[in-house]
């Protein structure tokens, strides 16, 4: 991230005269056109929402809700699947589930990043080897530790696994290396030990890090769907994602109310989205760039 | 997202503020014991998760994958490696189904990811021109990326409904074919999984590739430019051998990400027309949570494993190669 923003600071000093190219009419048009591409389905899904059964799959469609109902929302609401469980479920998940990374992550990440042990070599390569093996090597053998666990059915399985992911220690403990060491080294002489330095000075001083972190792995838990298909199995206690899958099959041409389901889905994160842009954007653009 | 968002770069500064605050020397005795005592203390509640649901799960499949695991019963024989001896042993009762699912993962890989490359590329250089609103622009793009494969692949199933979508309605405003099969038959359904996850994921690797265009020098370009080369030499002979970091890493992530395909045809195609769209992750789930045949499911999840990661390990060498 660090490098970036030397980079970009760089760059401003420097004549840019050729460096970046003028935009022409073209670009604006490839622009708007890739932006209509993206935004038309997304809008279209917000106005379904807000149709009639019928005028859902009226020929020639048109773009407005005609007449203009909630009746799939309160359909929802009332009918025989939960979808406000659901919701309140994907919420629960989400923040527990981020809420454990944090914690752990960062304190795993304190230790890799600023303290001198034994074996650190053999843990952080453990950790960052499991960045490259893809999930479904996890999905049947957790599926039996979790059934074991008595965990099957319940947002516990859903919550707890997921958080043994090794990007939240990759990601803090670069930013923890990154930090400067003298206020660390001012507080040990004051007589500050491990667990008031990694409180009362790294943390705070991370807190973008941190909200970045809490951010993403809110968002990776929200979206998760194959995990969350195989393990919640009563209708009461899915999320929204598998819910989206079992409102897909009951209502299969209903297709205001699957779009009302969609919506409630997609609110949530687009609003985070909306917030915190500039640091989701950032640390994933930054993910290619190395050194 | 935690899949494509690794390998976070690494501060120029690291290597210096790594060594240890105090003196430098290594830890020894006592001291150095109490130190470790303590950095395991702050690892502690991360490697509890971290041992049971991920190091012990990696094992405890390879064991899996020695027997006939159905999790209903209490007795699962042990068959050695006979299960992975069945995926390639034509006529075995895994082999044919095992092996199509492969080549569906393969058609969709081969079908993706020059489209997940070129597209975002293309995108990254017009947002890396000097226009307004280049923000915004790139918050619309990656907008799709924060909403899961559900809500996306819901969405489009609407949208390309053969019979009652809003595509199919419009071509035929437009005087087209207005009864595409987009989801129901092949290549349609092809064509929607890859256009589907174009359009679903292009903004992740628009802003990776943007920020690698970002680092290029611009005094390369001035010297290209007095050399008289013209934009299109300017992107071959210095843009894309600029971006030749980042892209490696890009590839890579794209090719797994496309390799682990499973949502879009879950919930678009269902797999079909048949079974000519069931990628290689749809059939291990359902082999092993599903018809309850967890050995032969998890012997599978490790030969996809391995074929993973020999492609990936091929593509390093030949980004390698060819920068040399």
């Amino acid at each position: 991230m660090s490098a970036l923003t030397a980079d970009r600071a760089a760059r401003v000093d420097r004549p840019t005269r050729r460096r970046r190219r003028a935009p022409n009419v073209l670009t604006y048009v490839a622009l708007f056109l890739i932006s209509f591409i993206i935004v038309v389905p997304l809008l279209w899904m917000l106005l379904t929402s807000f149709k009639t059964d019928y005028d859902a799959i009226s020929s020639p469609a048109s773009p407005l809700p005609n007449p203009f109902t909630t009746e799939a929302y309160t359909t929802l609401a009332e009918g025989n699947l939960p979808i406000l469980r659901w919701l309140a479920n994907s919420v629960i998940a989400a923040t527990g589930q981020t809420l454990i990374i944090m914690i752990t992550a960062s304190a795993a990440a304190y230790a890799l990043a600023r303290l001198e042990f034994r074996g650190k070599k053999i843990v952080f390569g453990a950790i960052v080897a499991t960045l490259l093996v893809p999930g479904v090597i996890f999905l049947i053998p957790n599926y039996l530790i979790v059934d074991n666990l008595g965990w099957l059915d319940t947002l516990w399985a859903i919550i707890v696994p997921g958080s043994a992911g090794a990007f939240g220690v990759f990601f803090l403990r670069q930013f923890f290396i990154s930090l400067p060491g003298e206020i660390e080294e001012a507080a040990r002489i004051d007589g500050a030990g491990d667990f008031r330095i990694f409180w009362q000075i790294i943390l705070p001083l991370s807190r973008p890090a941190l909200a970045t972190l809490a951010v993403l792995s809110f968002l990776t838990n929200w979206n998760d769907f194959i995990w969350p298909i195989y393990v919640l199995l009563s209708p009461e206690n899915l999320t929204l994602q598998p819910g989206l899958s079992v409102l897909q099959g009951t209502y299969s041409t209903h297709f205001g109310i699957v779009m009302a389901g969609a919506v409630i889905a997609s609110v949530p994160v687009l609003i985070l989205f909306t917030l915190a842009q500039k640091q989701i954007v950032e640390s994933v653009a930054s993910s290619g760039v190395k050194g | 997202m935690a899949n494509s968002s690794t390998g976070i770069a690494s501060p120029p500064a690291a290597s210096v503020l790594r060594a240890p605050l105090r003196g430098g020397s290594r830890p020894r005795g006592a001291v150095a014991r109490r130190k470790t005592l303590t950095a395991y203390l702050f690892l502690a509640p991360f490697l509890v998760i971290f041992l049971v649901f991920v190091v012990f799960p990696a094992v405890y499949g390879l064991w899996i994958s020695l027997h006939v695991w159905n999790p209903l019963l209490d007795n699962h024989p042990f068959v050695g490696l006979q299960n992975f001896f069945d995926l390639f042993t034509p006529g075995s009762l895994t082999f044919g189904d095992f092996w199509e699912s492969m080549g569906a993962t393969g058609i969709f890989v081969v079908a993706s990811v020059p489209f997940l490359l070129a597209i975002p590329l293309l995108i990254a250089v017009l947002l890396n021109r000097k226009i307004k609103g280049g923000t915004i622009f790139r918050g619309i793009f990656f907008a799709p990326y924060v909403l899961g494969v559900a809500v996306v692949s819901v969405l489009w199933r609407y949208l390309l409904d053969p019979q009652l979508g809003v595509v199919n309605a419009v071509l035929g405003l437009l005087g087209l074919p207005s009864d595409i099969p987009w989801t129901v038959d092949v290549p349609w359904a092809w064509i929607s999984l890859v256009g589907i996850t174009v359009w679903w994921t292009l903004g992740l690797n628009t802003v990776i590739l943007l920020a690698g265009l970002k680092g290029i020098s611009a005094d390369l370009y001035e010297a290209a430019s007095l050399d008289g080369a013209n934009a299109w030499r300017q992107f071959t002979n210095v843009t894309l051998p600029g971006l030749r970091p980042v892209m490696t890493f890009v590839v890579t992530v794209t090719l797994l990400a496309s390799a682990n395909m499973f949502g879009q045809s879950f919930l678009i195609t269902q797999g079909g027309p048949g079974t000519e769209t069931r990628t290689a992750i749809m059939y291990i789930a359902n082999q092993g949570l599903v018809q309850n045949q967890m050995g032969a499911a998890t012997a599978m999840s490790y030969v996809l494993f391995a074929i993973l990661a020999a492609v990936s390990v091929l593509n390093f060498r030949l980004q390698r190669d060819n920068t040399k």
